[in-house]
């Protein structure tokens, strides 16, 4: 149905999704530094924001080092070919956030909400095209609704005027076919109103695999973070999945060697450690859970001493979504008392 | 004293039953613009007068009420706040259009009692700027931060289209009512089934030495205050204390008079106006007179 060898945009998510992993704390240097070796090696779009979006630095998820907006404004200077793009939530930033982001040089603004909210991005949206930004839309959490009700939230968001609508798997939990399904379905919605993208954890190990099922689909963008630097195990390695597009014969325009050797040289440097597929992370994939709760969890679990994996096992069964980091707080706290008892 | 509710949808028929009960307020009126209005048929069969024709209805019967409660939108009650004004009607604004002073009851209503007009900022705004205050009265609170989280089956298209105007409205109001140096609003809707509570966490920013007793007791008193007209209103733990931080943690059942108990952030809305009319009902007679009644235009 869809072209054999598609040609693929690529976005590297390591500088805004890789921000939960570092805990915010990015500098001017870091930016400079990974934006000039992704931008070498050909990636399309570097995505540089708060990873919890604008306006996201905040008690709840954590306070930036340097200003979001400072970064972003280093990315723009050093990127010679890349565009940068920023991410809002809506209910965390607001719309004025964007119109900064784009006087600083950003072009590209892609706009999250939950998978069954996508209404309250119209408003952001309807701004974004009116002033000339290229927009992403990102239905978050694409794990807990089936195909045809994710296909409709991407109506409301394509006819709010996103261009490109992302299946974001957020907690990791997706699998194979429940990916292509879920891509096929946007497809088939949106037609030639928008395109189809795929936002990949590494949560259960599939994140690579599962972008290739989005791809084969006919998903058009693909996200990944270089050397998987990104949230709870991480995001899909960008330069393993451009190693399996030279392989499958997807076009990208990303020079393999090179991204691999920032992945090395570079990313790696500016990680605090590696991202893994440990325990928490198999949680959080097993039990569909935000992939950003991940560091949260940890900081909750030696603030009361519980255990972490437990936390994350019950932002599941409450069914927190993106945004309730506050939540695990209370959690921890449940937890610490049934331990008294 | 004699009440009008301009708006016939969730929110003002909730208020209609709160004012039903109120022994201050007699609502005899109820308009809307939507003929098919359950809300309206409600309140004709509880004995409300109502008209399809909004606000210019109204104002255009020979008895006019003391007091409106607008709950449409913002731009409606942009244009209808003057002709209530010139009309002699106080009103309280249920929108987040903030024409009049921002009030949240337990923190500043004696203040504007006398306002022609009233804020009710918005839903978040209410569950938590009176905890802001109950912390930055006892110690300096150089920043504030609410993190509100509703049942994405009671936030209506009204909240869904304009929710920079949640977050926006409420930081103000943080910052003018709640006695913080910044705030900051963020809103998460949640699709859970069964809908869950709203919830709200609130951060302020204190200075690393004090002492945390009066501050939790203060926190305490301010829950008691609250749960005298929000009876669904409750802290869920005890406030926790990091270095330099207080994090507060509450549930906002509703009332269940016609929403459902887990809106509480509509409740909450219909709780305070409610309240905000009984205070100005019972208010001294020369306080309700029409003398600052150009004080908006």
């Amino acid at each position: 149905m869809h072209q054999k060898n598609p040609t693929l945009r690529l976005t590297d998510t390591s500088l805004r999704d890789g921000s939960h992993h570092k805990r915010h704390q990015f500098t001017v240097d870091d930016v400079r530094s990974i934006v000039a070796a992704l931008d070498g090696a050909g990636v399309p779009v570097i995505e540089v924001t708060h990873g919890d979006g604008l306006g996201g630095s905040s008690f709840n998820y954590g306070f930036s080092h340097t200003p979001e907006q400072e970064l972003i404004k280093v990315a723009v200077e050093t990127a010679r070919q890349a565009k940068i793009a920023v991410l809002m939530l809506p209910g965390v930033g607001v719309k004025d956030d964007i119109l900064v982001s784009q006087d600083n040089g950003a072009s590209i603004v892609r706009i999250a909400t939950h998978c069954t909210e996508a209404d309250v991005s119209v408003q952001h949206f309807q701004l974004a095209r009116e002033r000339g930004l290229e927009t992403v839309g990102f239905l978050m959490m694409a794990h807990s609704q089936p195909p045809e009700a994710l296909a409709r939230q991407a109506r409301i968001m394509a006819d709010a005027g996103c261009q490109c609508v992302y299946v974001v798997d957020s907690a990791g939990a997706l699998v194979l076919e429940q990916v292509s399904d879920r891509v096929s379905a946007l497809v088939a919605e949106l037609g030639s109103d928008a395109q189809v993208g795929f936002h990949g954890h590494e949560n259960l190990g599939l994140s690579v695999a599962n972008s290739v099922a989005a791809a084969r689909a006919g998903a058009k963008q693909i996200d990944g973070s270089v050397r998987g630097f990104g949230a709870g195990a991480g995001n899909t390695p960008l330069e393993a999945f451009v190693g399996v597009c030279d392989k499958l014969g997807f076009s990208t325009g990303v020079d393999f060697f090179k991204i691999v050797d920032a992945a090395e040289d570079v990313v790696r440097p500016v990680m605090p450690d590696e991202c893994l597929l440990d325990r928490m992370a198999l949680m959080m994939g097993y039990a569909g859970v935000y992939s950003s709760f991940l560091k949260h969890a940890y900081t909750q679990a030696q603030r009361y001493g519980v255990s972490g994996a437990q936390i994350l096992v019950r932002a599941g069964e409450r069914k927190l979504v993106g945004g309730q980091e506050d939540q695990l707080i209370d959690i921890a706290l449940e937890l610490s008392r049934e331990k008294v008892r | 004293m004699k009440a009008a509710i301009v708006g016939s949808g969730n929110i003002g028929t909730d208020l209609l039953y709160k004012l039903l009960r109120s022994p201050a307020l007699e609502p005899r009126w109820m308009v809307g613009i939507d003929p098919a209005s359950e809300g309206l048929k409600r309140a004709a069969s509880l004995g409300l007068e109502v008209s399809v024709d909004g606000a210019e209805w109204l104002l255009r019967q020979d008895e006019l009420p003391d007091i409106v409660f607008e709950a449409t939108s913002a731009a409606v009650h942009r244009a209808n706040a003057p002709r209530y004004a010139e009309a002699g009607i106080r009103a309280i604004d249920l929108t987040p259009a903030a024409v009049g002073p921002y009030v949240v009851p337990p923190v500043n209503l004696g203040e504007h009692q006398d306002a022609p007009n009233i804020n009710l900022i918005t839903c978040g705004g209410q569950a938590t700027i009176p905890m802001v205050h109950a912390v930055s009265r006892m110690v300096p609170v150089a920043y504030a931060e609410i993190v509100a989280s509703v049942a994405s089956v009671s936030a209506g298209p009204g909240t869904r289209a304009n929710i920079d105007e949640f977050t926006r409205t409420t930081s103000r109001g943080i910052e003018a009512i709640g006695g913080a140096g910044r705030g900051k609003a963020i809103i998460v809707l949640n699709p859970a089934d069964p809908p869950m509570i709203m919830r709200d966490t609130i951060f302020c920013a204190i200075p690393e030495d004090v002492d945390p007793d009066p501050i939790t007791d203060s926190i305490a008193r301010m829950e008691t205050d609250i749960r005298s007209y929000v009876p669904g209103f409750r802290l869920l733990r005890e406030p926790q204390f990091d270095a330099g931080r207080v994090a507060i943690f509450v549930e906002v059942a509703g009332a269940g008079d016609f929403l459902p108990e887990y809106a509480g952030n509509l409740d909450i809305m219909t709780a305070a106006a409610t309240k905000v009319g009984e205070e100005i009902a019972r208010a001294p007679k020369e306080s309700n007179t029409a003398v600052d009644r150009h004080v908006i235009a």
